[in-house]
């Protein structure tokens, strides 16, 4: 294990994730021998798809399929290539200056890097219904982790809910680990059909079409697929039945467990607390990172990698992390031997194919990103959606403003979700565009340290005699 | 909600508001909240609502709770350890203290 006092006080690329993106990225720069340290908040390598790939209890290969085990030579690829991986590091900081804040076993230590990779990837899209946040709702994307890394299969109860390819994913891996699903809730709204078909002849070469029919065909052949328009959590203190409608016809089914999903997001906090600009996203419906060809971000130096520089999946994110290693080295070391750019290029053109149709297919309805009345919009200070809506009304123009009337995005989760429910609502109620809402100014720290971990903070004697008198 | 397959990883005693809790290597503390099938570990600063883990990947901060005595820690991300001490947060009751 690496602790804080193995650290060097400077690298020349610091890579903070290590998901597909981290890991490919920390291999190639390594290997084109730049100093490269990559930092990770999760106690293994292998991000959220590949989750625990190093220390899975799932021997059964067949119960995460393939895919997943295509995260293991990624990982030993890394691991062999000489940059310095450290796991359970929590990157707090990132400044313009490229100084890097980071907590290792309760000691923190600020890193001058030459150049940054931010492949902090993506995360859940918040689910705002009613009761999202009783005991027993959770995330698909969470029970997959806790598959992942611990064997821990659903059982009880269960229903999942939501759209995308990932809720299809969870539902195969739970049945073929021998888990419980109860019912699917199918809230893929209809007409995105007549987006997304445009985009269907793409797909159909893109390497997720035989996957996602086959899975589809698993999962429909065991568990009952019901539409839904509206769906409710209900309980008292935790999680008993879920409710919801396909139009005027409702329908109540007991559950101990319900998970929901609705697509992923980029994870934005990092990037943007270190002043990256960002911008909306029409089809993806979330605000991206702005990047060059090279996934260099608006700030010198800093780059976003993976699905934190807009969602386009596991294989893709590599690819990506690769292409900005490339223009790492070549700043760095331009004498060092690199692989073919435009074959990795053409790679990663590839597996974007198909994107666009997942994309239009699988765009959330309005209904299930802009909650109304009771529901809460901001879980961590539980602010409601008519709170928010009532203060855009009444002339509150923005994220920022808002956070000052309801303190919505100032809880534990710094407004990963709430951001962009907030943004939306803001939107809609004053008839604009989140664009010109825009989303929460991140500050750092943006990961909670104790003020013990700041004080382990190493000054030096200069340091000290300038504020001592 | 959950249970093991039959692979889990070795035994790790950990205990939990001062009752043991038999989790495995290989298990974050949040993990291993829910695979005992406690229902919640902490209540709400704002109303005092029960809350339990949410995303298991560190971004909703539902699981925080004390970890041999360091509170608001991300029980996702803390691997447990043998003798480990957790506490569930009783968020608006101890607003006062």
């Amino acid at each position: 294990m690496t602790a804080a006092s193995d650290l060097a006080s400077s690298y020349d690329l610091v890579i903070v994730g290590g998901g597909p993106a981290g890991l490919a990225a920390a291999a190639l720069a390594a290997r084109a021998g730049v100093s490269t340290v990559l930092f990770d908040e999760n106690p293994g390598v292998g991000g959220q798809i590949y989750r625990a790939i190093t220390s899975t209890p799932v021997k059964d290969r067949a119960i995460l399929g393939e895919d997943y085990w295509d995260g293991a030579a990624l990982a030993a690829d890394a691991k062999a290539s000489g940059a310095l991986i450290v796991n359970g590091a929590t990157v707090w900081s990132l400044d313009r200056e490229k100084i890097v804040g980071v907590s290792v076993g309760g000691k923190a230590r600020m890193i001058a890097a030459k150049r940054v990779i931010i492949a902090t990837g993506s995360q859940e899209r918040p689910f705002p219904i009613p009761g999202w946040t009783l005991p027993g709702v959770m995330t698909a994307g969470g029970a997959q982790t806790a598959l992942k890394a611990q064997g821990l299969v659903t059982q009880g109860r269960t229903v999942m809910a939501g759209s995308g390819p990932l809720l299809w994913l969870l539902a195969a891996q739970t049945l073929r680990a021998g888990g419980k699903i109860d019912a699917i809730l199918d809230t893929t709204p209809r007409r995105n059909w007549a987006m997304a078909m445009f985009h269907l002849p793409d797909f159909m070469l893109s390497p997720y079409f035989a996957k996602g029919l086959s899975l589809l065909r698993e999962v429909r052949a065991k568990v009952p697929v019901h539409r839904a328009d509206t769906i409710e959590a209900v309980g008292k203190d935790k999680l008993t039945e879920v409710v919801f409608a396909n139009g005027s016809v409702e329908r109540r089914l007991p559950a101990d467990l319900l998970l929901l999903h609705q697509g992923v997001v980029p994870n934005v906090n990092l990037a943007n607390a270190a002043g990256v600009a960002h911008t909306w996203n029409d089809r993806q419906l979330c605000f991206v990172p702005v990047l060059d060809a090279d996934f260099g971000s608006s700030v010198p130096g800093i780059a976003v990698a993976g699905d934190g520089a807009g969602i386009a999946g596991g294989t893709a994110a590599a690819e990506r992390g690769r292409i900005a290693a490339i223009a790492a080295v070549r700043a760095l070391r331009p004498e060092a031997t690199l692989p073919d750019t435009q074959a990795i290029r053409q790679k990663l053109q590839r597996e974007e194919m198909g994107r666009a149709f997942l994309d239009w297919l699988n765009r959330p309805a309005d209904a299930f990103r802009r909650p109304e009345g009771e529901t809460l919009a901001c879980r961590c200070e539980e602010v409601t959606a008519k709170q928010v809506r009532d203060t855009a009304r009444m002339g509150c123009e923005g994220p920022n403003q808002m956070k000052a009337f309801l303190r919505c995005g100032m809880g534990p989760c710094q407004g990963r979700l709430c951001g962009l429910t907030v943004t939306e609502l803001i939107a809609a109620e004053r008839g604009t565009s989140p664009e010109q809402v825009g989303y929460y100014r991140l500050r750092p720290p943006v990961k909670p340290i104790t003020l013990a971990e700041l004080a382990s903070l190493p000054i030096s004697e200069a340091e000290r005699k300038a504020v001592e008198r | 909600m959950f249970k093991r397959l039959a692979d889990a990883g070795s035994a790790v005693a950990i205990t939990v508001d001062g009752k043991p809790v038999a989790a495995r290597a290989g298990d974050t503390v949040a993990a291993a909240l829910i695979a005992a099938g406690i229902d919640h570990c902490r209540t709400t600063p704002v109303t005092g609502a029960p809350r339990a883990p949410y995303c298991l990947m560190g971004v909703c901060f539902e699981c925080l709770v004390t970890v041999d005595g360091v509170g608001s820690r991300q029980g996702c991300l803390v691997p447990v350890r043998e003798g480990m001490k957790v506490e569930t947060q009783l968020g608006r009751r101890e607003a006062g203290r």
